[in-house]
């Protein structure tokens, strides 16, 4: 967890206070040119205030952030032509063009021509959206809306690459579009850290950190996550899922029940042990099951879990 | 440094070119404020509605009704038979000046003796009432000396008393008419300026940290001040279109003459320019929507034009008022404009205005860059 020489980002006791609401409470995390690093939490968990930090457009009450070597507390406009910060929604001028709004941003880092004019293309080819260069960019969808904004954010060949919860409300094509962006980014050595509320696109990331209230609860690769889930998951497949979370939630060795799209995820101690005795108690309370299966947890499941486990303790 | 500032122009006015509600702020309402102001301000009084009763039924009362309507400036609406229909009329608004001939009227004045004459004056509109009751003395005052004068012919008769006489040789000076509109409109030049740059400013700044283009600008490495200029430089030239455009109609559709130096009137421009820009500055780093920059437009606005001397005169304002004055640029614009149009007088007539515009506008402004860069934090 400590910075290595030559992380992209080093984030040592970052804290930051409204009023009486620690937003963010001494995180610390570093990560590496050609990394992902994902923040995962649930709304006001501090993803977006810690975001806010790293691209200095907000100020900590204690700790410090270094990026590239450069301190940015005590130099922020020194990092500003290597980070590049994509906020929930980008700030695109509705009333221009792709192009325009393109071309404001390659200006604004007083990025060659005919660099950005090449970048951009790449961009826009990468994304599909090159028939819509000239289309104004409030005419544009929610994705394109986000894809403009990461290009618009990339003109400059940026070191790091800040994404605050970049694809919320996009649609699920542009979001793999989106991804297989950031995967050629970190080809390129680019750091990127990630907000996200989707665990699915956390499951993505190279590492993650886990936030809650502020605070930062773990912090490792997904599959290291996972190894730290309590027991074992048991899949439910059954048309009657709050049924089945009823009945589950009364048996012994049952830690933790979760609705999820493929039906229900029943966290218990013991697989082996535990699975006969679920369908068991299911068909005697005639609630109708199509199958059990034991399945490697999720991150959801594993973010519920630790949650609670959090709760408790 | 030149290339983020021209690109932020650029960005500006092609935005403005695209926005139909920007273009239509910057547009119409001063054209439909320099008409209105054009047109229907005038201090002038005419066609009082007017109730007459004539207790009297006399030649010299009826005489002196017609010298009343005559006068284009009463508009009799109202013939009552009683006082009560006087009354009535008044409190109705049927008429806001009612004239009672009393019985007896006629004789005094065949006696050669002073002859009251009622007048009920509504005072609501206190500004009207005075006029029109000036206009009733005059008229009253030549009936009677006419009256006077035909009476001791007819009789041969001396007067009561000499007539005595102090005449008025009237001359009013760069308004030789007194034509409310030269007064106007050069004015209104100056408070739709002022309406339309800070509204702009407000608007403009407001809006890009609302949809959060300024914040995604700030992480760039640009500047504040390089912001402010590229900001700010649209809109100045904006405004000095405004005025041209304004001082055009002015000249050529309402006449009014233009007297002075034109780079007289250029330079109180620029001056006043930077006083509007900074204000506007200064409402966006107070305002996150364009909701609240509209009523914060609005709250700052009316007391500068109320302020401004457009049309209360600053020396009847109680002292505390008249002291706020001083830190309303368009007070000074004022002077500049209606100087420079009316009266032609230059720069040294017109330097401390000049002064005090200058020193209001960079004041204003460097507490706005102030404002604005604590702001972002």
């Amino acid at each position: 967890m400590n910075g290595s020489a030559g992380a992209a980002v080093e984030v040592d006791g970052l804290t930051k206070r409204f009023g009486t609401i620690t937003a963010v409470d001494d995180l610390s995390f570093s990560v590496q040119p050609g990394e992902i690093f994902g923040l995962v939490g649930p709304d006001g968990a501090g993803k977006t205030t810690a975001m806010r930090m790293f691209a200095s457009v907000m100020r900590p009450d204690a700790g410090s952030i270094v990026i590239d070597g450069i301190d940015v507390l005590a130099h922020p406009e020194k990092t500003k032509r290597h980070v590049s910060y994509m906020p929930q929604r980008f700030g695109l001028y509705e009333d221009l063009t792709v192009e325009e709004n393109i071309r404001f941003y390659a200006d604004l880092f007083e990025v060659p021509r005919k660099l950005w004019e090449a970048r951009a293309q790449s961009m826009l080819v990468a994304s599909d959206m090159t028939q819509f260069r000239q289309r104004l960019a409030g005419q544009l969808s929610g994705g394109m809306k986000q894809k403009l904004g990461l290009t618009c954010s990339l003109v400059h060949t940026p070191r790091v690459l800040l994404l605050d919860e970049p694809t919320t409300g996009v649609d699920p094509l542009s979001r793999r579009e989106f991804w297989q962006i950031l995967y050629s980014l970190r080809a390129e050595g680019v750091a990127m850290l990630i907000s996200t509320a989707y665990l699915d696109e956390a499951e993505r990331c190279d590492r993650l950190a886990l936030l809650n209230r502020g605070t930062m609860m773990y912090c490792d690769t997904p599959a290291g996550l996972k190894s730290r889930m309590p027991g074992a998951m048991l899949e439910v497949a059954s048309p009657e899922p709050r049924k089945v979370r009823e009945v589950a939630l009364a048996l012994e060795g049952v830690q933790g029940v979760l609705l999820v799209g493929s039906g229900v995820h029943v966290n218990v101690d013991d697989g082996g042990r535990r699975s006969p005795q679920l369908a068991q108690a299911l068909a005697g309370a005639g609630v109708q099951a199509t199958h059990i299966e034991e399945v490697a947890p999720t991150i959801e499941d594993l973010f519920v879990a630790l949650l609670e486990q959090n709760s408790e303790a | 440094m030149f290339r983020r500032i021209i690109e932020l122009l650029i960005k500006e006015f092609l935005e403005l070119k695209r926005d139909r509600s920007a273009r239509f702020r910057l547009l119409v309402p001063p054209i439909i404020q320099m008409v209105l102001f054009g047109y229907a301000a005038t201090f002038e009084v005419f066609n009082v509605s007017t109730a007459v009763l004539d207790q009297d039924q006399t030649q010299e009362s009826r005489s002196l009704i017609a010298a009343f309507v005559n006068s284009s400036r009463f508009d009799m609406t109202t013939v009552a038979k009683t006082r009560a229909d006087v009354q009535n009329a008044v409190e109705r608004s049927d008429a806001q000046v009612g004239i009672v001939v009393p019985p007896g009227f006629a004789e005094l004045l065949r006696k050669g003796q002073t002859s009251p004459l009622q007048i009920l004056v509504d005072g609501t509109n206190s500004n009207t009432a005075l006029i029109a009751l000036g206009y009733v003395g005059e008229i009253a005052g030549s009936f009677g000396q006419s009256y006077a004068l035909d009476l001791a012919q007819r009789t041969g008769r001396a007067l009561g008393h000499p007539l005595v006489q102090v005449s008025m040789a009237e001359r009013y000076w760069y308004n030789p008419n007194l034509n409310s509109r030269w007064f106007f409109v050069p004015g209104v030049i100056g408070t739709v300026t002022l309406i339309t740059i800070v509204n702009l400013t407000a608007f403009a700044i407001v809006r890009e940290r609302e949809v959060g283009t300024l914040e995604q600008i700030l992480v760039t490495p640009i500047q504040p001040v390089e912001f402010i200029i590229g900001k700010t430089l649209p809109f100045f030239l904006i405004g000095l279109v405004v005025v041209l455009i304004a001082a055009g109609v002015g000249t050529f559709w309402f006449n009014i003459p233009f007297k002075g130096d034109p780079l007289v009137l250029l330079l109180g421009t620029c001056l006043f320019l930077i006083s509007a820009l900074a204000i506007g500055l200064l409402i966006s780093t107070l305002c996150t929507t364009q909701q609240q920059a509209f009523s914060s437009n609005f709250f700052v606005l009316n007391p500068m034009f109320i302020l401004s001397g457009f049309s209360f005169p600053i020396a009847s304002m109680p002292q505390v008022l008249q002291w706020l004055t001083y830190v309303d640029p368009l007070r000074y614009f004022l002077v500049i404009i209606r100087g420079t149009y009316l009266k032609g007088v230059g720069l040294d007539i017109l330097w401390p205005q000049m002064l005090a515009l200058g020193a209001l506008g960079f004041g204003l402004l460097a507490i706005a860059v102030m404002r604005f860069r604590k702001s972002l934090d």
